[in-house]
């Protein structure tokens, strides 16, 4: 699949916002007035501004309120019904801690949980594709959730929590590749049952429909990234959980703190990259490409 | 709506006859024709005239060559060019409905043709992802989804001749290698076509239960090894008598002369 970057800065920088919103409507911390105030602008931020980066690769932008409407059936529009109904919630919860030094406990939850559905239904829009066989599995819903609360935690100062967190999404992280890496071999979609030729024998493209390039191949073939994959793993894996928990073991105060969190980021970026760069789209067959 | 209607009695659809496509692109080029004019926006091209040149189009037709095994004491037998026209088959359990956020992919109740209705579509892209064939283009310069309407406008269009209202597709073959018909009635002519062809689906794998089928091509003749002329051309005696072999030696005794 194509990685187009308003797509990976969406879902790495709205999986933190909402996984920081969670742990703030937990009470962890519970801070009031001018704190409140900047930890939720920063929740803010990263889940406003992913949400609307993930607007721009939309044809009709000024349309988008019209996803709303389908969440019996698209997890598209669930999301987008969860997300505001969580920055709404959280608003609210966000104004009593910083204008009234209350804290609403049953929002704050409710908000909590908001936050988490959000990011499930994020990850399931692209879970939930037969067509992607490396998506299609229940390590894509589980590595969001657990890499926006590990993210959050990070972000919220949990730091107790935030390094067995840390340790538990890169072993997931690195289960998924592994597991991936096979899937799309296993899924049974191949040359030969996309055209339905192979009872006659071996099946290779020939010519394709076009002299140029089509939607088709910008969107889903995607070759030239996977290259360097083994390498960007490794990057991706040191780089958003090594040295984060090295830095936070060492002692999480103030410019290792700092460093954690810009290297955390940084990691998060490169391995969102990759599951898209890595993903395969079935239609690559009919183009004898993967 | 984008929650799929139970399945329609009538199953509007497209039989491809593999065995006969030569691989022409008319149907390609009078499906752009038709539906750059009619339905919705038109189907936009960038760059037509300078290299790099890309477009949106709701068929194509691609082409493979099929090499069959090579058995054990038999000659090799050649690789097939197989000509295939791909574009939407009207998928009963459709996936690029059921995953549209805003409403505008549906299915008809009464046809089972799926559509998008423009005037809905945000231009995410997901339909697109979520078909497993590349049935669906998003348009470049207009930002919404285009796919193959079955010709909607054409079909039940009274405006026009009878023999025009089939889709621009199966109306400009040359070859007669495209059926329209209705599916999901046994007794149509397209179903007889697919029961005695052994018409199949595309990736059933995936589970979308494709209305249009695509038809086999037809096995090879096999040449039996005979040659009715070989006893008419055995070699004519070396030492041969009369008037050419007077000749052939005379010649050859020239200076010069092939021996
Ligand atoms: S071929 Fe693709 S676009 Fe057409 S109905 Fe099936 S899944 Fe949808
Ligand atoms: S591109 Fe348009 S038709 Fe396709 S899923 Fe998005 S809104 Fe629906
Ligand atoms: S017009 Fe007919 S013969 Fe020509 S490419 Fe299309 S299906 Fe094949």
């Amino acid at each position: 699949m194509h990685p187009a970057p308003s797509v990976i800065i969406f879902t790495t920088f709205s999986g933190f916002g909402f996984g920081l919103l969670f742990w703030l409507g937990i009470g962890m911390p519970a801070p009031t007035g001018w704190v409140a105030l900047v930890f939720f602008a920063i929740a803010y931020i990263m889940s406003v501004g992913g949400l609307l980066a993930s607007t721009f690769h939309l044809g009709h932008p000024e349309r988008a309120f019209k996803a709303f409407s389908q969440w019996r059936s698209s997890w598209l529009s669930r999301e987008g019904i969860c997300a505001v109904a969580t920055l709404l919630i959280m608003a609210i919860y966000g104004a009593g801690l910083v204008f009234f030094g209350a804290q609403w406990t049953v929002l704050g939850w409710l908000g909590a949980l908001g936050a988490l559905l959000t990011v499930f239904t994020t990850s399931m829009i692209y879970a939930q594709l037969k067509t992607v066989p490396r998506w299609k599995h229940w390590t894509t819903p589980a590595l969001f959730l657990i890499l926006s609360i590990a993210g959050g935690a990070l972000f919220s100062g949990n730091i107790k929590t935030a390094i067995p967190l840390l340790i538990i999404a890169a072993a997931l992280q690195a289960f998924a590749w592994f597991h991936g890496d096979g899937r799309f071999n296993a899924s049974g979609t191949t040359m030969e049952s996309a055209t339905g030729l192979g009872h006659i024998g071996k099946v290779r493209a020939f010519e394709p429909p076009h002299t140029g390039t089509n939607y088709l191949m910008r969107e889903f073939i995607h070759v030239v990234g996977r290259k360097h994959a083994t390498q960007l793993r490794i990057v991706a894996l040191v780089l958003g959980f090594v040295l984060p928990v090295i830095l936070l073991l060492l002692g999480a105060k103030h410019v290792l703190g700092l460093l954690a969190v810009v290297s955390h980021i940084a990691g998060i970026l490169a391995l969102r990259w990759l599951f898209f760069a890595q993903a395969e789209h079935v239609v690559g067959l009919y183009y004898g490409k993967r | 709506m984008t929650t799929l209607p139970p399945p329609s009695a009538k199953k509007l659809g497209l039989v491809i006859d593999l065995d006969t496509c030569v691989g022409c692109h008319a149907c390609v080029i009078s499906c752009k024709g038709w539906n750059t004019e009619n339905y919705g926006v038109p189907l936009s091209d960038q760059n037509a005239y300078a290299g790099a040149a890309s477009g949106t189009f709701l068929n194509r037709v691609h082409s493979y060559e099929v090499q069959p095994p090579i058995l054990k004491d038999q000659p090799a037998a050649p690789a097939q060019l197989i000509h295939f026209p791909k574009s939407c088959l009207h998928c009963d359990d459709a996936p690029c409905v059921t995953v549209c956020p805003t409403g505008a992919s549906y299915k008809r109740v009464e046809d089972g043709i799926v559509l998008v209705n423009e005037k809905d579509c945000i231009g995410c892209g997901l339909c697109a992802w979520a078909c497993p064939y590349g049935a669906r283009e998003l348009d470049a310069k207009e930002g919404v989804m285009k796919k193959c309407t079955l010709c909607v406008d054409r079909i039940y269009n009274e405006n026009l001749p009878e023999e025009d209202r089939q889709p621009a597709c199966v109306r400009s073959c040359p070859a007669g290698a495209r059926h329209f018909g209705d599916l999901g009635d046994e007794t149509s002519d397209v179903s007889i076509l697919v029961a005695e062809r052994g018409g199949f689906d595309l990736m059933p794998e995936q589970g979308t239960k494709p209305t249009n089928k695509y038809l086999p091509p037809r096995p090879k003749d096999v040449e039996p090894e005979y040659d009715i002329l070989a006893p008419y051309l055995e070699p004519i005696a070396e030492d041969g008598k009369g008037f050419v072999s007077w000749l052939d030696k005379a010649l050859s005794a020239l200076p010069g002369g092939a021996k």
